[in-house]
């Protein structure tokens, strides 16, 4: 019985010809990939139930009946209700939409901003490179929930200013990441050819590195989703993100952790919420990555 | 050799300035008046004013900056504003209980993670891989204070082994603190796990894959010696730097789930100073941590170049 398997000879795979278009990639990708297809299943399904959570609930998530507070399970509240009366199960559909909403506002600016400084980093190089650099190694040094709180303290807890928040603490991580594909692309001949062919900066970035870098972006941002949904729900569940009565599940279990012996549904059912959102996000994250080559768990470190 | 280490000390020294004057400027910029903000909307002028001298708000920040680091060079981080005691020696405090939580996470999460990493490696797509893999990405997948609400649901609730709050304050001793320390540190344990089993996973496969290893198993050596002789000094080297970001992480999670926990470390203290916006406090904090990390990152160089030597001799070429 032995343990080892002896690899078989890495067979070279062939680039393909003709490069498809970029939907018609994913889409087969995801066909072929398990993983990503589960994965941006869970996530579909969420951003389904995120949108029809009115047609889902008859409950409003705000409006509590304080004479039937603190119930069980039932039938008329499938996952009981809270301290304040307020349905479980409607807070649990509604608070999707926070979740998602700041979520991917925050993820598509921290990935806006890191992919335009990470290729203006490698295009450019010299001090730009280094001085931008040294400067994320900087940011990055600084734990993230404390630059997360100071910020939130001095602006404020609206939805912008932690999407603003977010940004700044890991653009320095999609930089780092989207810097390093965009080297391995800029000595290339088309690079050089289009800046002998006179292209400034701006133009060689969309035209020609961009639309090789795509499959390191799009892991990068499955990824970095699940990073910020846990970063926010961590954020809410310590007072200084979604502000009450707002439903959000990172509030739903700090306000019922202390009734958990009581009802423990009330607890559970957004920590499940939470916890399935994250898991199909990483799972897609896995998927892409696996099926583009793309070294995920590498450039997560 | 020596002058590869001495650019990675210059570095790692670069760094640490630019963080300091990051976390000064970012916190000295809060806007309004920072003695307002302290003191609340209510404060009478005299005593704004009064703050305003204490705090040396009137002269330039530079000037106040280089007063800051000199005096934390010297360990002299100023005086709580809430308090009134000295910052470096509560925070000393508080540091000394955060660092027996992390101790024990680090020990239970690395010796752990490794073990189950080499394993999910060398039975690459069978059910102990597969087991281990869905693991360790519901461990990512889930916040610490998730995995912390459950994990007093299970051992103090519905087994009560297990203390679920803290009810010491920072002065407590280790004898009092230890049979709190457990549950924290296995909340941040199975969390920092989930990455460091990916890390050690990958670099497994990748390592049994090479050429070496093929040779050393057709020399007859057993499985046990291949693994231990040749993969895992291999494997090692790229698990170093994500064990690294995840000591240096600690720093940051121990914030939730000492909350949590109600345990008196610098994770609470973190919070409470800024919702008090105990302004020296809080730097200090952010200091401290940037020091930790770039500690850990300067280690990990370090290691990997004490485990490969290729980049040993590299560096020798150069100098």
């Amino acid at each position: 019985m032995s343990t080892l398997e002896i690899p078989d000879a890495a067979v070279p795979v062939e680039p393909p010809a003709v490069r498809p278009g970029f939907a018609a990639r994913t889409w087969r990708t995801v066909r072929s990939s398990r993983a990503a297809a589960i994965g941006l299943a869970i996530v579909a399904v969420h951003v389904l139930i995120a949108l029809l959570a009115p047609v889902l609930t008859p409950y409003a998530p705000t409006v509590g009946d304080a004479s039937h507070a603190l119930l069980g399970p039932g039938a008329d509240h499938w996952a009981g209700t809270d301290s304040y009366g307020r349905d479980v199960l409607a807070r649990v559909l509604y608070g999707g939409r926070y979740a998602l909403g700041v979520s991917v506002a925050a993820t598509v600016l921290t990935l806006a901003l890191g992919t335009v400084l990470g290729c203006a980093a490698a295009l450019r190089g010299g001090w730009l490179d280094d001085v931008l650099m040294r400067v994320l190694d900087a940011v990055l040094a600084i734990p993230s929930i404390l630059a997360l709180l100071v910020v939130v303290t001095a602006l404020g807890t609206g939805p912008a200013v932690i999407v603003l928040a977010v940004a700044v603490v890991y653009v320095p991580q999609v930089v780092r990441v989207v810097r390093g594909a965009a080297l391995a692309v800029v000595p290339a001949d088309y690079v050089t050819a289009a800046r002998a062919r006179g292209e400034g900066t701006w133009s060689i970035l969309r035209r020609e590195v961009l639309p090789n870098i795509t499959d390191v972006v799009c892991v990068e941002f499955a990824m970095r989703a699940s990073w910020v949904v846990l970063l926010i729900s961590s954020l809410s569940f310590l007072g200084f993100g979604a502000n009450p009565p707002t439903p959000d599940w990172g509030l739903m279990v700090a306000e019922n952790r202390t009734a958990i012996t009581v009802v423990p549904m009330a607890s559970l059912a957004p920590i499940i919420a939470l916890a399935t959102l994250v898991v199909g996000l990483n799972l897609a994250a896995d998927g892409l990555s696996k099926a583009w080559g793309v070294d995920r768990i590498r450039e997560g470190s | 050799m020596l002058s590869f280490l001495l650019r990675r000390v210059v570095a790692a020294l670069g760094t640490l300035v630019l963080s300091s004057v990051l976390v000064f400027l970012a916190v000295q910029s809060l806007p309004g008046d920072v003695a307002t903000q302290v003191l609340g909307k209510d404060a009478t002028p005299s005593a704004v004013a009064a703050l305003r001298d204490k705090l040396h708000l009137d002269r330039p920040a530079w000037e106040r900056y280089a007063e800051w680091v000199n005096g934390a060079l010297h360990g002299d981080f100023g005086t709580s504003l809430v308090s009134g005691k000295p910052v470096g020696g509560e925070v000393g405090q508080y540091l000394g209980n955060s660092a027996l939580i992390a101790l024990v996470t680090v020990l239970f999460a690395v010796t752990g993670s490794l073990v189950l990493g080499v394993l999910a490696g060398l039975y690459r797509d069978r059910w102990p891989d597969h087991l281990i893999s869905t693991v360790s990405l519901i461990g990512m997948s889930v916040p610490e204070f998730v995995v912390a609400t459950v994990l007093v649901l299970l051992f103090s609730i519905a087994v009560p082994v297990l203390p679920a709050v803290v009810l010491y304050g920072p002065e407590a001793t280790v004898g009092q603190l230890l049979p709190a320390v457990w549950l924290p540190a296995a909340s941040l344990a199975i969390v920092m796990a989930a990455y460091i089993v990916r890390m050690a996973r990958t670099s497994v496969i990748d390592v049994m894959a090479g050429e070496y290893v093929t040779t050393a198993r057709l020399k007859g050596l057993s499985t046990w010696r291949v693994v231990t002789r040749h993969a895992l000094p291999s494997a090692l080297l790229p698990t170093l730097h994500v064990i690294a970001l995840n000591v240096a992480w600690l720093v940051g999670g121990v914030a939730v789930v000492e909350n949590v926990f109600n345990y008196p470390g610098i994770g609470k203290l973190m919070l409470s100073s800024v919702q008090n916006r105990d302004l020296p406090v809080i730097q200090a904090i952010a200091l401290i941590s940037a020091v930790v990390y770039v500690c850990c990152n300067l280690a990990a160089d370090l290691g990997a170049m004490a485990l490969n030597p290729k980049l040993r001799t590299r560096g020798g070429r150069t100098r």
